[in-house]
């Protein structure tokens, strides 16, 4: 903490104080006396080392991924902190199908898109559909509808998860990636809703007023006004189903478990009943499924800090 | 009716005396209703198949009390038990004070500090399946690479980190603080940027120094967000059921489970569902006071900002 507000207390005595911490200004920098740029200097360097420390312990595991992935079967188990010969070979491996366990592999990454791709459509749909009602039309019950998204957003997942793998089965859906896509969509529904609903109340309703005298229907301002004006936050909400349903293990494992049906995230956890361990083809799988995600996050930092900012855990 | 009265039905309406209407006055004409429900079938549909309808069937399927006789006489269940709440308390607390004096380490914003958060976000920013497996490698053999390190620095062997069940319960916790945190430093980074910086500057002129405006105004302005965390967290992690599958898969010999892994295992490995979902339900206790306190926090402050 006296990091990031003892710098500008400490080099600027004087009056009016700086508007943003951080920001340098060379005028009076210069009219400070040596000691204080001296303890500047000194609590940057202590900054920048707590950073480097900082970064080895976020890269570590990741570290752990490619060097396994880079490694020949045998070199798993060197023990090295590098392998002595890094190879393409698991890569190559998994690119090609080359491996009993991942010969379906180009198909069940299709499967993960076709799963987030549908869970994404589907929440915006009946995530934006509902805030519309409630928000816009201000339904009669309305609040009730905040309060049942509310719940599923607080409940977790996991805690309902054999119960639905009975339900699917009532509902014949097992092996099916409707079954996934129709179980993800619930929860991630609820955290569009919340969004939607933050973000709308910032659209005039005087538009959808003057809609309504030009003889637009509910329908027809829906579409017309609301989902243009609300693009920023369907961006940021489909971002987060994409990934959620991406991302997912738990209901992938237990609704899906045939070659054809499975999610990429299956297929990887399976390599954990092998008797083999090939673990460098396991780590270039994991490496291969975890790029999707990673550009999404970095493409969409801006999207995905703005729908964090803007509903979530607003307090 | 015509068109513009129309308008004023649908909405906030114009006229002033009708300002004063709470909103579940406004009445639609027929055909509007039959929008808003057409609009609100969907969700509404979803909501009673995938959430109303298991809440039931596992109601239903935990209802029988010899359950829990059976289950109370499992000592792994006991040992279950306790682990969950050393992996919430311990797991959401030292996140969330972590991530908390992160952001203010970010709302730094040098060239260096932002090329560094990019970097820390890695973690929340892959799937959690792929780095679990990856923490589970680097401790399952004597050749992982936290062994290896061990090695190149004190010259001995390392530990063998998942046949304890102190070292892998801890190997979970941490594995968990180490995947959320950057989730939860980017909340309380955006709730600290939200901080109007005049009240810093007065702050200031009043004499406040780095560590009084800590303590007198980020953490008073801060404490809402930082509560609602926590119990979110505290609710989510309840359930956590990745981090414990993966890292240390309930070794040495179950000891190390978490009532999600537990239920699990007893429900697909073992086959007994009910039990399962007995288990789960015996963290009900603890779960509905916490929604409940969490749904009146969200809602009340959600109308203040």
């Amino acid at each position: 903490m006296s990091v990031t507000y003892g710098r500008t207390v400490a080099t600027d005595p004087s009056f009016p104080p700086e508007a943003v911490p951080g920001t340098t200004q060379p005028t009076r920098s210069k009219k400070s006396r040596p000691h204080y740029r001296l303890r500047r200097h000194a609590l940057e360097a202590a900054a920048m080392a707590f950073g480097v420390v900082l970064a080895v312990w976020s890269v570590l595991p990741i570290y752990n991924m490619w060097m396994i992935a880079l490694s020949t079967h045998d070199g798993v188990f060197a023990g090295s902190l590098w392998p002595e010969q890094p190879t393409l070979e698991a890569f190559r491996v998994v690119v090609t199908e080359d491996f009993w366990y991942l010969a379906r592999f180009w198909h069940q990454f299709g499967n993960s898109f076709y799963v987030g791709l549908s869970v994404m459509f589907l929440t915006l749909l009946i995530g934006s559909l509902a805030s519309f009602t409630i928000g816009r039309m201000r339904i009669r019950h309305g609040w009730m509808l905040s309060n049942a998204a509310l719940m599923t957003y607080v409940i977790p997942a996991s805690f309902l998860a054999i119960p639905m793998y009975r339900i699917m089965q009532i509902y014949g859906l097992t092996n099916n990636l409707m079954s996934v896509v129709l179980a993800l969509t619930t929860f991630a529904t609820p955290y569009a809703i919340f969004i939607f609903s933050q973000y709308g109340k910032s659209i005039p309703m005087e538009l959808d007023e003057s809609a309504r005298i030009d003889g637009a229907n509910p329908f027809q301002i829906y579409l017309r006004i609301y989902l243009p004006l609300m693009a920023p936050a369907l961006v940021a909400v489909g971002t987060y189903a994409l990934l959620l349903a991406w991302n997912e293990y738990l209901y992938n494992f237990l609704l899906l478990s045939t070659p054809e049906s499975m999610t990429v995230a299956v297929a990887l956890a399976q390599f954990l009943n092998s008797d083999e361990s090939p673990w460098n083809f396991m780590m270039a799988t994991a490496i291969i499924y975890a790029m999707p995600p990673i550009i999404l996050y970095y493409g969409f930092r801006r999207y995905m800090a703005a729908g964090l900012t803007m509903g979530g855990v607003k307090g | 009716m015509s068109g513009s009265q129309q308008a004023l039905e649908f909405g906030r309406p114009i006229a002033p005396s009708r300002l004063r209407l709470p909103p579940w006055r406004y009445r639609f004409q027929g055909s509007d209703t039959a929008w808003a429900i057409a609009f609100v079938i969907p969700y509404v549909a979803i909501f009673a198949a995938f959430v109303i309808y298991p809440i039931v069937f596992g109601l239903w399927m935990g209802s029988d009390l010899k359950l829990y006789d059976l289950l109370f006489s499992d000592p792994r269940y006991v040992t279950t038990l306790v682990n969950t709440l050393l992996f919430v308390a311990i797991g959401v607390n030292v996140k969330m004070v972590l991530a908390f004096l992160l952001s203010g380490f970010f709302m730094n914003r040098s060239w260096w500090t932002r090329t560094l958060l990019a970097i820390y976000l890695l973690p929340w920013a892959l799937p959690g399946l792929t780095v679990f497996l990856s923490i589970h490698y680097m401790l399952v053999t004597e050749w992982g690479l936290l062994d290896s390190l061990w090695r190149a620095v004190t010259g001995e062997d390392g530990p063998l980190f998942l046949v304890s069940a102190p070292l892998a319960m801890a190997a979970n916790i941490v594995s968990y603080i180490w995947k959320w945190m950057p989730f939860w430093t980017l909340i309380f980074l955006a709730a600290r940027m939200a901080i109007p910086q005049d009240i810093y500057e007065a702050a200031e002129i009043d004499g406040a120094s780095g560590y009084r405006r800590l303590v007198h105004v980020t953490f008073p302005l801060l404490a809402n967000v930082y509560l609602i965390c926590t119990l979110l967290s505290t609710v989510w992690t309840l359930g956590d059921f990745p981090t414990v599958y993966f890292v240390s898969s309930g070794a040495p010999a179950r000891s190390t489970d978490v009532l999600a892994t537990y239920g699990f295992h007893e429900a697909f490995d073992f086959g007994y569902p009910n039990l399962g979902v007995a288990a789960m339900m015996s963290a009900l206790p603890l779960l509905i006071p916490l929604v409940i306190l969490l749904m009146r926090r969200i809602r009340v402050t959600g109308v203040q900002l």
